[in-house]
């Protein structure tokens, strides 16, 4: 494998333009995906501290913090940070700056969409966090905001909260048309679909998923603009509409959503784990296969969100089953992983340890997900704690820990610097254990009965919430740690290599740390 | 690199082992029924699968994160598929998958079980309790939050009950197929008694079925599970199973409660009477929009507390609390409350937060107020409109 | 870039995706309404319905009849009787009551749901209260008619039928046009 690198001597003679409109007027992929990932951490760190609220509320029984009118647009609005502020939008500044170095393009297919799309961001989501200053309140009727409490009682801020989702909408739909054009046109000659990595490959299909599942939420929710402000009827039974009419539109879209949120993460640990094994991954065509079925299985299981709305029991069982499929290529990626470390020549640098975490943890996040999908348990498990712990045990360790993983990854390769090993590791265990004293305890208070979603409990509980929320003040808290070490390897520390991981293989590895401003202007050969 | 594996690996033991002892105190409650026995099973089986799968994946996880590492394994090998591996991996789960369906399946044919109950109750969700209705029995009751509201703000000790307890139990009779159809009046929200395995959403416009047959007298609490708005965490379940003879004997109790009432509308009062009881009737059924200290929680809900309604002619005030006001989140207490109870609180609003009219609202001028409504106006046939679409 | 005219014409197949996917989301709403009937999901039922069936007087089924008013209705509204017993094929009638006990004329439109919901499909309404709007005048008080017939087909272990209606207080959907005509 060869590379041709370019040191800024190019089509594009210039290099970054100086000062702040560099980063305002960007169409470079680096730049840009720097950008989303700071705002995905910013988002995180706010997300995070409406957790805080929330758990320094549940910390022990009785109201003593915030009103449980206040307290519902904690959760809602955590839900929706967290999801849309920063998961989604940390995947999609991995793939700016990952994807055209994996496969060799000198940029993204669509520069200046890219900078538009970015730019969507702090717009909708400075719209969204506003409306906690409005009369009346923020959202406050969940991240799901089932009507009629998100139409006919919802507050006057609602409006806001649905033009801020149209604009994440098209911010993601922008973002998804841009990778797939960049991954299907712009490969460099010699990369077939299949030598992709399988990072490339993950996100490809999200992106298809993306462009699939968003438009049905900006249905869903021009569909409850119209309900409140043009006297149409979707929801309203008052009107002829149905209420569980919402929950199949917004499951429609929010199962695929799940998927989002975890496919890239799949990718960048099928990297990384292999790297650290210092051997190939296992069933590489398979994991390929894998991701294709999952992907395609998320669009017939919307409806084990609703077991107990009272659909018949042939679509109950429908449903059941179908859930019960996506164990089969969730497991297989599993196996494989397992398959890929074994008999390697391991070493546990702090991308890895996220990496091997992820799989544990993820596991145990998908065997709670096999015990919901069976439709007669679920009537016990339905909107309790053992489905908060479920989906924080998909997405803590999934999703956050996938991109925690692939941040000290790749950040040899955007700073130039190496990052400080020993906090690195720090960083991992205080996480580590903080995440599964906040969530594992969750489990155990949904099984003995306390429902998600509210302020205050009874005294049963109390034991179990206080040890979840020690847990979570604790994995907040690490988080700065995580900027200190961050802004430490961006300011200084020990040069990286081209390579700096001796088992790493790749394209991204074949130019210089830091990459340089322009990479691949002339497409590498690729054997 | 890595400096303390056994650490690490002792902590995920220990998380995968907490697993498999919350059997022990922490797992899902058995349940009195049938129904709920079944699904624990069913819930017990399926965790014990996923013990063991997981136990084999990490097993083999880490023990390879042990022998394989590089200090001990310099050398990495190379493969990097085995299709006849990958086969038996993908058609094993599938078969453990199908075995698992098996008894799913038939815990859940169970529990759509169509055969005839012995009685019907309709149950209907409101912002922020729950309403209950026998039918064909004529007793129907509201149910609301009994727990004191200075535990709530830590201001007094917390009971065993704490936030699970009611003013007005669901009583229903051992033994017998009890139905519920579930609907809602304003927004959705979800009936659920975890030692029955009764869960089911109720909402407006629509009806819900679901059954129960409580062999054994007890009493056994739940709650809403569904997000409806402020008060969702303070809208308990407690239902109360009793021997036959003794529901029998509670229904016909209920009845007569219904007729005293009634006839206690009669009954002449003291300012101090009503307004002592209309501070208990405020706490279940004001306090939790309007507030305990009438000051509301603007602008969704509005103070009490000096208000032109509140301090205004008794004629407004008493139309506002039994018609309550279209469109908003006050309902109509006509037929929620009884008339004295309706007096009471009237009463009680008119001279307390500092609004001190000194006027009383007895029971006959409620019953005044029905009855001037309905006066003058017969047995009209209606008025069909065509419905604009 | 070679690549251009490639990408132009993927970006417009992706774009028209997403329009597609944006209108198949409201594609959803009638397309619901179809998997609601055959399925029976909510327990929705048709509108008017056309036709005459042979009784099937070698069968009962017990029709009980629910009502309940939504949020802010201040109506009295009930049936006039808890429940019939009918058999198939046979058209019977139930009258619900309603009053208007508020001092302002108000509109109500009656929301009917049936369970179990798979029934729905077997439960012909032949005329209904809930075909329309109400409109009563302050202390007006009404009998509405409800014609049914359970379908001879009904599935043999359904013994057993609830219709429930929801009243909801439609006079603030009305136009002031439509209020100030009464």
């Amino acid at each position: 494998m060869s590379a041709v690198i370019d040191h800024g001597h190019g089509d594009h003679p210039h290099g970054p333009a100086p000062g702040l409109m560099r980063w305002v007027l960007t169409t470079n992929h680096k730049d840009i995906g720097t950008l989303y990932l700071w705002f995905s951490f910013c988002a995180f760190l706010l997300g995070g501290s409406f957790a805080m609220v929330i758990r320094a509320e549940l910390f022990q029984p009785g109201l003593q913090i915030v009103e449980p009118a206040f307290f519902n647009q904690m959760t809602t609005m955590h839900g929706l940070i967290m999801v849309f502020g920063a998961v989604m939008p940390a995947f999609v500044g991995l793939a700016n700056w990952m994807i055209p170095l994996m496969i060799g393009a000198p940029d993204m297919a669509l520069p200046r969409m890219n900078n538009f799309s970015f730019w969507l961001l702090p717009a909708a989501f400075g719209l969204l966090v506003s409306t906690l200053f409005m009369e009346g309140g923020g959202p406050n009727f969940g991240w799901t905001f089932y009507a009629p409490l998100s139409t006919t009682y919802a507050p006057q801020s609602v409006t806001f909260f649905i033009f801020a989702i149209h604009l994440m909408g098209i911010s993601s739909i922008m973002g998804a048309i841009n990778v797939i054009a960049t991954v299907l046109n712009l490969r460099a000659p010699g990369m077939t679909l299949m030598k992709m990595p399988l990072f490339v490959w993950t996100w490809l299909i999200t992106a298809f998923l993306l462009i699939a599942v968003m438009p049905v939420l900006a249905g869903v929710v021009t569909m409850m603009l119209m309900d409140i402000h043009f006297g149409t009827s979707f929801f309203s039974a008052a009107g002829g509409g149905d209420p569980v009419l919402f929950q199949h539109v917004f499951w429609f879209f929010g199962h695929p959503e799940v998927y989002i949120m975890i496919l890239p993460a799949f990718g960048a640990v099928s990297a990384i784990i292999p790297t650290f094994s210092r051997k190939p991954l296992f069933g590489y065509t398979s994991m390929v296969y894998a991701t294709g079925a999952i992907a395609f299985l998320s669009f017939i299981v919307w409806a084990h969100h609703m077991f107990v709305v009272g659909i018949p029991v042939a679509g109950e069982l429908f449903f059941m089953y179908a859930t019960m499929l996506i164990a089969v290529p969730t497991g297989v990626k599993v196996f494989n992983w397992v398959s890929t470390m074994w008999r390697g020549s391991l070493t546990f640098e702090a991308p890895m340890l996220f990496a091997v975490a992820f799989v544990i943890l993820f596991t145990i996040g998908g065997f709670s997900g096999l015990m919901l999908a069976i439709a007669p348990a679920d009537f016990q498990y339905h909107d309790t704690y053992f489905v908060v712990a479920h989906f924080h045990y998909v997405l803590v360790p999934g999703a956050i820990f996938g991109i925690f993983a692939s941040a000290y990854y790749w950040l040899p390769k955007w700073t130039g610097h190496m990052y400080d090993e020993r906090l690195a590791k720090l960083h991992f265990w205080l996480s580590f254990v903080g995440m599964n004293l906040a969530f594992f305890p969750m489990h155990f208070v949904g099984l003995a009965g306390m429902p998600r979603r509210i302020p205050d409990y009874n005294l049963m509980f109390a034991d179990f919430n206080r040890v979840s929320s020690l847990g979570a003040f604790l994995f907040g808290a690490t988080q700065l740690l995580f900027l200190y070490i961050v802004v430490k390897c961006i300011r200084g520390g020990e040069p990286a290599p081209a390579k700096p991981w001796d088992g790493a293989h790749g394209l991204e590895w074949s130019v210089p740390s830091p990459a340089p401003y322009h990479t691949f202007s002339t497409p590498p050969e690729v054997e | 690199m890595m400096r303390h594996p056994r650490l690490g690996m002792g902590l995920l033991a220990c998380s995968a082992l907490s697993q498999a002892q919350a059997a022990w105190d922490v797992n899902m409650r058995q349940g009195v029924t049938e129904v709920s026995r079944s699904v624990f099973d069913l819930h017990m089986t399926i965790f014990w699968i996923c013990v063991v799968i997981g136990v084999l994946v990490f097993g083999a996880m880490f023990w390879s994160m042990f022998a394989h590492r590089r200090s001990r394994h310099p050398q990495p090998a190379h493969f990097h598929e085995n299709t006849r591996v990958e086969l038996l991996w993908t058609v094993v789960p599938l078969v453990i998958l199908i075995a698992m369906a098996v008894p799913a399946t038939r815990t859940l044919l169970h529990i759509y079980d169509p055969s005839d109950p012995d009685l019907d109750i309709q149950i209907t969700g409101h912002q922020w309790k729950w309403h209950y209705k026998y039918l064909g029995e004529d007793v129907e009751f509201f149910s609301n939050l009994a727990t004191d509201r200075e535990a709530i703000g830590n201001r007094a000790p917390k009971g065993d009950h704490y936030l699970l307890e009611v003013d007005q139990p669901l009583v229903i009779p051992a033994g017998a197929k009890v139905r519920f159809l579930v609907g809602a009046a304003d927004v959705i929200h979800s009936w659920w008694v975890p030692e029955l395995a009764v869960k089911k959403d109720a909402i407006p416009g629509f009806i819900n079925e679901a059954w129960t047959r409580a062999p054994e007298p007890g009493l056994y609490r739940g709650q809403c599970t569904e997000l409806c708005g402020k008060d969702h965490g303070f809208m308990p379940i407690v239902v109360e199973v009793k021997a036959p003879a003794d529901y029998a004997a509670w229904l016909a109790g209920k009845k007569a409660a219904a007729a005293e009432s009634k006839a206690q509308a009669g009954k002449v009062w003291t300012l101090e009477e009503l307004v002592a009881h209309g501070e208990q009737v405020y706490k279940t059924a004001c306090a939790a929009c309007h507030q305990p200290t009438g000051e509301g929680l603007p602008p969704v809900f509005p103070a009490l507390k000096g208000s032109k309604i509140a301090t205004g002619p008794k004629e407004g005030h008493i139309e506002r609390v039994v018609n309550g006001k279209p469109g908003t989140a006050m309902a109509a207490f006509g037929k929620q409350l009884s008339e004295v109870d309706l007096a009471a609180v009237i009463s009680y609003e008119r001279n307390a937060f500092g609004n001190a009219l000194g006027d009383m609202v007895t029971p006959q001028d409620i019953l005044a107020f029905k009855q001037a409504a309905e006066a003058g106006q017969g047995m009209q046939p209606g008025q069909p409109q065509p419905q604009p679409q | 870039m070679s690549a251009d005219l490639p990408t132009a014409r993927l970006i417009r197949r992706l774009l028209l995706v997403v329009v597609a996917m944006f209108a198949f989301g409201f594609a959803l709403v009638p397309l619901y309404d179809v998997m609601c009937q055959a399925f029976g999901i909510n327990g929705k039922t048709a509108g008017a319905w056309q036709g005459a069936q042979a009784v099937d007087a070698s069968r009962q089924v017990r029709v009980q009849f629910l009502a309940s008013n939504a949020a802010g209705m201040s109506w009295e509204f009930r049936p006039e009787q808890d429940e019939l017993e009918v058999h198939p094929g046979a058209s019977s009638q139930m009258l619900f009551v309603a009053y208007n006990p508020s001092g302002v004329p108000m509109t109500a439109q009656a929301i009917p749901s049936i369970a179990p919901a798979r029934a729905a499909a077997w439960f012909h309404k032949t005329e209904c209260f809930c075909f329309t709007q109400q409109v009563l005048q302050p202390g007006e008080r009404i009998e509405m008619p409800v014609r049914f017939i359970v379908d001879r087909d009904l599935p043999a272990d359904v013994h057993h039928l609830t219709l429930g209606y929801t009243l909801f207080d439609v006079t603030e959907r009305q136009g002031p046009v439509a209020r100030g005509a009464q």
